[in-house]
């Protein structure tokens, strides 16, 4: 038997950390190449990234510089001086037995971002920090033959450059995180600083979760969930941990403290509205390393003059929210239609150059033509691209050839249905719009003669559907109409097909 | 005079007049090592086959019209100094098999200047220690009296130089590691300034406080090493890019209107009465030599400088020491059940009791709720003292006291009492926290052993330093005098 208790409604509290890979050339503190994807284990590697006695790490400016962009771009001070500290705690994958990275000067901090559920209004997350760091070397734990375990190493990822993003616990529900993580990638990528794949390991996400009673101003105790590597991962084990704390303050249980892993198809506790995968607990908050943060001696601190943030701020690239902002007011298109187009650097660069290419001189003009490009896009080539499993950088069809295409139903030379099997073929070959209306032969029927003789035959075999018209029934028009254009293999202009298809009904 | 005798400067004249060859020298001195090692104990590990080598390389620039101070000249390197190819221990069971792939930048920079590298030295464990006798292996003996220690942690290097088992050696110098083994085996030693000489290759310490630096039997010559090891390395981010004079330049100047400081806290009544008349006997030779001498200038923080290095650098080191898992290289304890206790038995057995003490210290000063109190507060003082210090050169040039409190002690007499053994750099340890350079120059001896007179300048005015180190040279000739082996 079960007392029940007057439910108590909570507010989820959400704050992310996440590590990115930098996409530097070098490691963060040596010459290695940090390109280390596909490379066989322990060829990445020199005596200072395998921690050898003696050497020295020497700092990458260029992860430094990747960071401020990151911070400016998360709109971020980015205060006159920043250090690396050690952070210590023994583990094999850890080299030196210390992490270098930055504790309480980071490079950049108190910053946001802007995030937008579906259907809600954009909210603010703040941004506590970005700073940056080393990884380690991979670990993988093997079983032998006899069946003793063992772990083997591979110090190629050892001080590949990692940059720590940390959020306020501003996010409400497992929806807003994944929409702050996705908007993260994309900055990420727009910036080139990093891959920011989740599944490749490029991007890992940890969260932390906390309920309390909807209008507490306390917080309530922080769970850690560790081991996400997807970003429904993410979303269903913000659900999962949502749905466990809530239950334990329902059964007037105190949360602890401590870290959880999130391990996925384990069981279905929640029933079928949950995702298969739960949090398991891995250690306890107070049992918790304690990590001896201390300045690096080995390296000295970073001074950041403001020209040097300035140089770096005039060199960003035009950043998702500021190229939607601007495709509305420009181009006069939908938040949806542009948030569609900003989505990668890639695609609003693609849309960016087909819209160069537009000869109409009139704003209304350009308008149109600037929405035809957009819906293209969005529609067919988006479809196009899915279907064949294809990148917007490796297909064919190029921003010149779309905008020739969109021109020739403009011009009147291939109908709206035409044009379906056009850009198909664009998207085929890659070749020239113009050349392969010719060869298809799918010039729209232009003279309203050759229209007449078309309708006449549909007319002459149709009798049924023309007495029902005549006889009032105004939808009959539809099927002549539908026939009549397939006659034409769609390369009449249904309007004016219509038109003289009435004419010759009422006559 | 004995080939395994000659300083730098006459060996090279000799090698450049072709008086002698390189082999010869080295020869001779291999010799030397072989005929006294056996009761000195200087060397870890010797490379007499690849010496040989290195000096008919040597040779051969030579002939072919190469000049050069260092050229075909044998050097012993402290046992932290990674040489590709050569043992590195450390003095520590940890890396009884340890052998690097790399060299050290000023091992790189000895090659080129054509130094014949002779073998590794022993020293206190990991550079922890000021009598040599926490090396894993064995003690070295003081070349002046066998039943004393050579003073630490750098004791194989100088007692190397002081028994002709080298005609140069490299040490390193956290706290005293140079001064302090260099006044007690009667030599010279120096630490420059932090950041003169790169650190790349050094096995580290303490981070903040470890230099390099030369031990040699003359002022010039380590003038000469100077030259050679001093400059910015881009692998050294600490190491500082200021342009390195010729330090043999100016040696002969004299102390001639040069203002001299005497730090009151350097001159305790408690001082050993032989080693405070060998410092009078310097400062009444700099007085007539023309220099300005002025007693009890203050360095009120000086007693507090003990507190804040056992501090710091415990706390550097229980970092630095951390990759010592026996995961990677060195000792490896595998018969544990656990990854854990396997790291913790390699810990605990490849450690001496000095390096776990000195870990623990620094866990302890780093720990949360601790850290304030002790590291920070330690960083705070060291301020203090370097501000101290800054305070000072302005109104002296150079500052002079003794390097230790008392001459050689007996081997065992301070080996149970840790504290007693940290006293012994009270004098020298300051200098590095104010990140100075330090010199030891010998001033005679006491009771049959050896005493050291240190001269600090300001950060990278290692050319005082010397010019004043030279001068009492010149004046005391103690440079002559050689143990009786």
């Amino acid at each position: 038997m079960t007392t029940t208790t007057p439910a108590t409604r909570y507010e989820t509290v959400i704050g992310l950390e996440t590590h990115v890979q930098l996409l530097t050339e070098r490691k963060m503190f040596c010459d290695c190449s940090a390109a280390y994807a596909d490379a066989p284990p322990n060829t990445h590697v020199c005596p200072v990234c395998m921690a050898l006695p003696g050497v020295l790490p020497v700092m990458n400016r260029k992860a430094v510089e990747f960071t401020i962009m990151t911070g400016l771009a998360l709109n971020c001070e980015i205060p006159p001086f920043a250090k690396f500290d050690r952070k210590n705690y023994p583990y094999p994958d850890l080299l030196k037995g210390y992490q270098i990275s930055q504790f309480d000067m980071p490079s950049t901090q108190n910053g946001w971002v802007e995030v937008q559920v579906e259907g809600e209004e954009p909210r603010r997350v703040g941004i506590t920090r970005a700073h940056l760091e080393e990884d380690t070397a991979r670990l993988t734990h093997k079983e032998g033959a006899d069946g003793e375990s063992y772990s083997l190493i591979d110090m190629n990822r050892s001080g590949v450059p990692l940059m720590e993003v940390v959020t306020d616990p501003d996010m409400r529900s497992a929806e807003e995180a994944r929409e702050y993580l996705l908007k993260l990638r994309q900055i990420l990528r727009y910036m080139g600083v990093s891959n920011a794949n989740m599944e490749e390991g490029n991007f890992r996400c940890d969260a932390n979760i906390s309920l309390r009673p909807v209008g507490s101003a306390e917080y309530g105790a922080k769970v850690e969930i560790k081991n996400m590597n997807s970003f429904s991962a993410v979303y269903n084990a913000i659900q999962y941990e949502v749905r466990r704390q809530t239950e334990e303050l329902d059964a007037g249980r105190v949360i602890a403290q401590e870290t959880r892993g999130w391990v996925e198809d384990v069981n279905e506790a929640f029933g079928s509205d949950f995702a298969k995968g739960s949090t398991v607990s891995q250690r306890s908050k107070e049992g918790a390393h304690d990590y001896r943060y201390f300045p690096e001696p080995d390296l000295p601190p970073l001074t950041v003059d403001l020209s040097y943030v300035e140089k770096i701020r005039a060199a960003l690239p035009e950043l998702p929210d500021a190229k939607r902002a601007r495709f509305q007011s420009e181009f006069g298109l939908s938040l949806y239609d542009a948030n569609l187009l900003v989505e990668t650097r890639a695609k609003a660069a693609f849309f960016e150059e087909a819209v160069a290419a537009i000869e109409d001189p009139t704003d209304a003009g350009r308008l149109r033509f600037a929405r035809l490009i957009a819906n293209w896009m969005i529609g067919d080539f988006t479809r196009l691209l899915n279907a064949n499993e294809t990148e917007l950088a490796d297909s064919r069809v190029t921003p010149k050839r779309l905008y020739a295409m969109i021109s020739l139903i403009e011009q009147g030379t291939i109908t709206g249905a035409s044009a379906k099997s056009v850009f198909e073929e664009v998207f085929r070959t890659g070749g020239d719009p113009a050349a392969i209306v010719k060869d298809l032969g799918l010039e729209q029927i232009g003279g309203s003669d050759e229209i007449s003789q078309i309708v006449d035959k549909v007319i002459e075999a149709n009798p049924k559907p023309v007495a029902d018209y005549r006889a009032g029934k105004q939808e009959a028009v539809k099927f002549l109409v539908g026939m009549s254009m397939r006659e034409t293999k769609g390369r009449a202009n249904p309007a004016t097909l219509t038109e003289i298809l009435k004419q010759k009904l009422e006559a | 005079m004995d080939l395994h005798w000659l300083s730098i400067d006459e060996a090279s004249r000799r090698l450049d007049a072709r008086e002698i060859s390189s082999r010869e020298l080295t020869k001779a001195v291999l010799d030397r090592i072989e005929a006294v090692d056996g009761r000195v104990g200087a060397y870890l590990s010797l490379a007499a086959e690849s010496a040989l080598e290195s000096a008919d390389a040597a040779d051969k620039r030579r002939s072919d019209g190469e000049r050069g101070s260092l050229l075909g000249i044998p050097v012993a390197l402290k046992d932290v100094l990674s040489k590709r190819g050569l043992p590195t221990t450390c003095g520590s069971r940890m890396l009884e098999s340890y052998v690097p792939p790399y060299d050290a930048t000023v091992v790189e920079l000895l090659d080129r200047a054509g130094a014949v590298v002779l073998g590794k030295t022993n020293m206190d464990e990991f550079a922890m220690g000021s009598s040599t006798e926490n090396s894993a292996y064995h003690p070295t003996h003081n070349p002046w009296d066998l039943e004393r220690v050579p003073g630490g942690s750098s004791g194989g290097s100088a007692a190397a130089v002081a028994a002709g088992e080298a005609t140069f050696a490299l040490g390193s110098d956290t706290g005293g590691s140079i001064r302090q083994p260099a006044a007690l085996c009667g030599v010279v030693g120096m630490k420059p300034t932090y950041g003169r000489v790169s650190r790349f290759g050094l096995v580290a310490f303490a981070s903040s406080l470890d230099q390099i630096g030369p031990f040699t039997r003359t002022v010039r010559d380590t003038a000469t090493v100077l030259n050679a090891i001093c400059g910015h390395d881009k692998r050294d981010s600490t190491s500082a890019p200021v342009d390195v004079p010729d330090f043999t330049v100016g040696l002969d100047r004299g102390v001639q209107g040069l203002r001299i400081g005497v730090p009151r806290e350097y001159m305790p009544s408690s001082l050993d009465a032989g080693v405070r008349a060998k410092v009078e006997a310097a400062l009444s030779a700099f007085e007539s030599q023309g220099a300005i001498i002025e007693r009890d200038v203050p360095l009120p923080s000086t007693e507090a400088a003990l507190a804040v290095y056992y501090i710091i650098a415990p706390s550097e080191a229980s970092a630095n020491l951390a990759r010592y898992d026996g995961v990677k290289y060195g000792f490896s304890y595998t018969q544990g059940k656990t990854m854990w206790e396997n790291m913790e038995m390699t810990r605990g057995q490849g450690f001496g009791a000095e390096v776990k003490r000195r870990i623990m210290i620094g866990t302890y000063a780093l720990s949360s709720g601790y850290y304030d109190a002790y590291y920070l507060k330690a960083q705070k003082v060291r301020t203090v003292i370097r501000n101290e210090f800054d305070a000072a050169f302005e109104k002296y040039d150079v500052l002079v006291s003794p390097v230790t409190p008392t001459p050689a002690f007996k081997i065992g007499e301070k080996a149970n009492d840790p504290y007693a053994m940290y006293l012994n750099d009270v004098f020298t340890l300051p200098v590095n926290i104010a990140g100075l350079p330090g010199i030891s120059v010998p001033a005679g001896l006491v009771d049959g052993l050896p005493v050291g007179l240190q001269v600090i300048g300001k950060p990278f005015d290692e050319e005082a330093v010397l010019r004043v180190a030279s001068a009492f040279e010149a004046a005391s000739g103690w440079q002559d005098q050689h143990p009786p082996l």
